[in-house]
């Protein structure tokens, strides 16, 4: 039977695990299948420059068509799997037909989670995820006068920025009572607040969206809860991703809100591997060390994904790198190294006003995450100084002004 | 197009023509020449396409701002005086002949 490794997702962590296993040696045959018509591309940019017209696709491709030949990785776009066959040890296509392998990667990542409110499937509505969702959205953008964004995550915040850099009148709407709640302490929440709101974006908290109202089979506003509505051209969706784990459920593998597996990467089966969005795995930087963890970053696909290919490739190695996380909105960009925890002791320094500060999380007086904001020096520190989860004293860390390594080695 | 030649780390040299405008990190990237990973895609977050400025063609490199000096200060490899991200060297005309040398590491 022919060796073959066939990876079901053509995503950032698809594509990154077929060239690791190429790279580790791996000699059989390497299919990897997408759903999606284009060849693997980057999605930061989507919110980004992408969106902003800035960034061609071919831009934005992963890796050449070259790339791909020379590595010997059969690509197989527009293909969407509909079931995996554990027995048989095979996958169904779609189209009609089986692809066999021997052994299997999921990289499928994770579904946009869509507004779910009357009027949510008006011409002028529009989520984010694919490059199809950006592309229909962009389209849209030259006759549009007034956006209203749902959502006050990252996603959102980062429509935002782009769609009031392109001149549109834009609110925000955020159910919770400050901006990206999940992510961000309340300082954090709160500055990001200002930030937009001096670009000119109106920025609603605790905006319960009804509906859409529709005029003409086109989005006219968005009515609010209280009975607010607020006119719009169209309404941009940004509440968040769930992982797209029902091929493997539907194959019987562990599954819990995301695929399960261990720190190499491998689910319940161990011909089986899954890796990026729609991996649920041990993190030892959550609050509890070692719980089954959801990451949805591009760091996060690229890393699992060549822990994952070690694993298929039968040298497998542990899953342990610092997470990190960017968000460009405006010219600020904000970085986050760790995992943060609602309790975390938040000790902040630099200088917000200056848009250049961070805060740091203290867990057990140890360093846990940093969030930075126009600080590259203290991301970047942050990420190797994570590692040794260094002691650090509050009262020194606020009024301390130099590196943050120094504050560490101190500390 | 300008060509632009990478000494990898078993020594080895590879030559890219590429596209004015392209950077050269997202030409390696996509070719996936080993050695440069530019995992964030050249936004300036991730330090992971770092090079050693062998020798610059007829041209000058495009001079060095805050950030990514800043950013310099945590790659994975020893920053030297001749280290670049090469997500920030834009191809011209006047960089065909640029030599860079690949660090022993990106992470």
């Amino acid at each position: 039977m022919t060796d073959r490794l066939v990876v079901v997702g053509a995503s950032h962590a698809g594509c990154r695990l077929a060239f690791a296993a190429r790279e580790l040696g791996f000699a059989g045959e390497i299919v990897l299948i997408g759903a999606e018509p284009t060849p693997p591309y980057q999605r930061p940019p989507l919110s980004k420059g992408y969106l902003k017209g800035a960034t061609p696709l071919a831009a934005i491709l992963l890796k050449s068509e070259a790339a791909f030949h020379e590595a010997g990785i059969a690509l197989r776009l527009g293909t969407p799997v509909t079931a995996i066959d554990r027995t048989a040890r095979t996958v169904a296509l779609a189209s009609g037909g089986a692809i066999a392998w021997s052994r299997l990667a999921l990289t499928t990542g994770a579904r946009v989670r869509r507004l779910a409110v009357p009027g949510a499937d008006l011409a002028g509505v529009f989520h984010m995820r694919d490059l199809a969702d950006a592309d229909a959205l962009g389209a849209a953008l030259p006759g549009a006068a007034r956006a209203v964004v749902v959502g006050g995550g990252f996603i959102g915040l980062e429509a935002a920025a782009v769609l009031r850099g392109l001149g549109l009148a834009v609110t925000v709407l955020e159910a919770a009572d400050r901006l990206a709640p999940r992510a961000f302490p309340p300082l954090l929440s709160a500055w990001l607040k200002t930030l937009h709101e001096s670009r000119g974006v109106d920025v609603r908290l605790g905006a319960q969206l009804r509906e859409i109202v529709g005029r003409d089979g086109r989005v006219a506003a968005a009515g609010l809860a209280d009975g607010h509505e607020i006119a719009c051209d169209l309404v941009v969706v940004g509440i968040g991703v769930v992982p797209a784990d029902d091929l493997a459920r539907d194959a019987g593998l562990a599954v819990d809100r995301g695929i399960l597996v261990d720190a190499h990467g491998l689910t319940s089966d161990p011909a089986i591997a899954a890796a990026g969005d729609c991996a649920r795995h041990p993190n030892p930087w959550a609050a509890t060390p070692g719980a089954p963890t959801l990451l949805e970053s591009v760091q996060n696909a690229h890393d699992q994904a060549r822990v994952a290919a070690a694993a298929l490739v039968g040298r497998p190695i542990v899953h342990d790198a610092v997470p990190w996380f960017w968000s460009d909105q405006y010219d600020t960009r904000i970085q986050m190294a760790g995992l943060s925890h609602p309790d975390d002791e938040i000790v902040l320094r630099g200088d917000p006003a200056a848009g250049r500060f961070s805060l740091l999380h203290l867990r057990d007086g140890r360093l846990a995450a940093v969030d930075s904001v126009g600080w590259p020096q203290d991301h970047m520190a942050a990420r190797r100084l994570l590692i040794d989860r260094p002691a650090i004293d509050p009262e020194r860390a606020g009024r301390h002004d130099g590196g943050l390594a120094d504050l560490c080695r101190i500390g | 197009m300008t060509d632009v030649t990478f000494i990898l780390r078993d020594g080895s040299r590879r030559t890219l023509d590429i596209a004015e405008g392209t950077s050269v990190m997202q030409a390696a990237v996509m070719e996936n020449l080993k050695g440069i990973d530019g995992e964030c895609g050249g936004c300036l977050s991730c330090a992971t396409c770092h090079v050693y400025v062998e020798a610059i063609g007829t041209g000058a490199l495009p001079p060095m701002d805050e950030e990514e000096n800043a950013l310099l200060d945590g790659v994975a490899a020893e920053r030297r005086p001749e280290s670049r991200l090469s997500c920030q060297i834009l191809a011209t005309p006047g960089l065909s002949g640029l030599v860079l040398r690949v660090p022993e590491r990106q992470v």
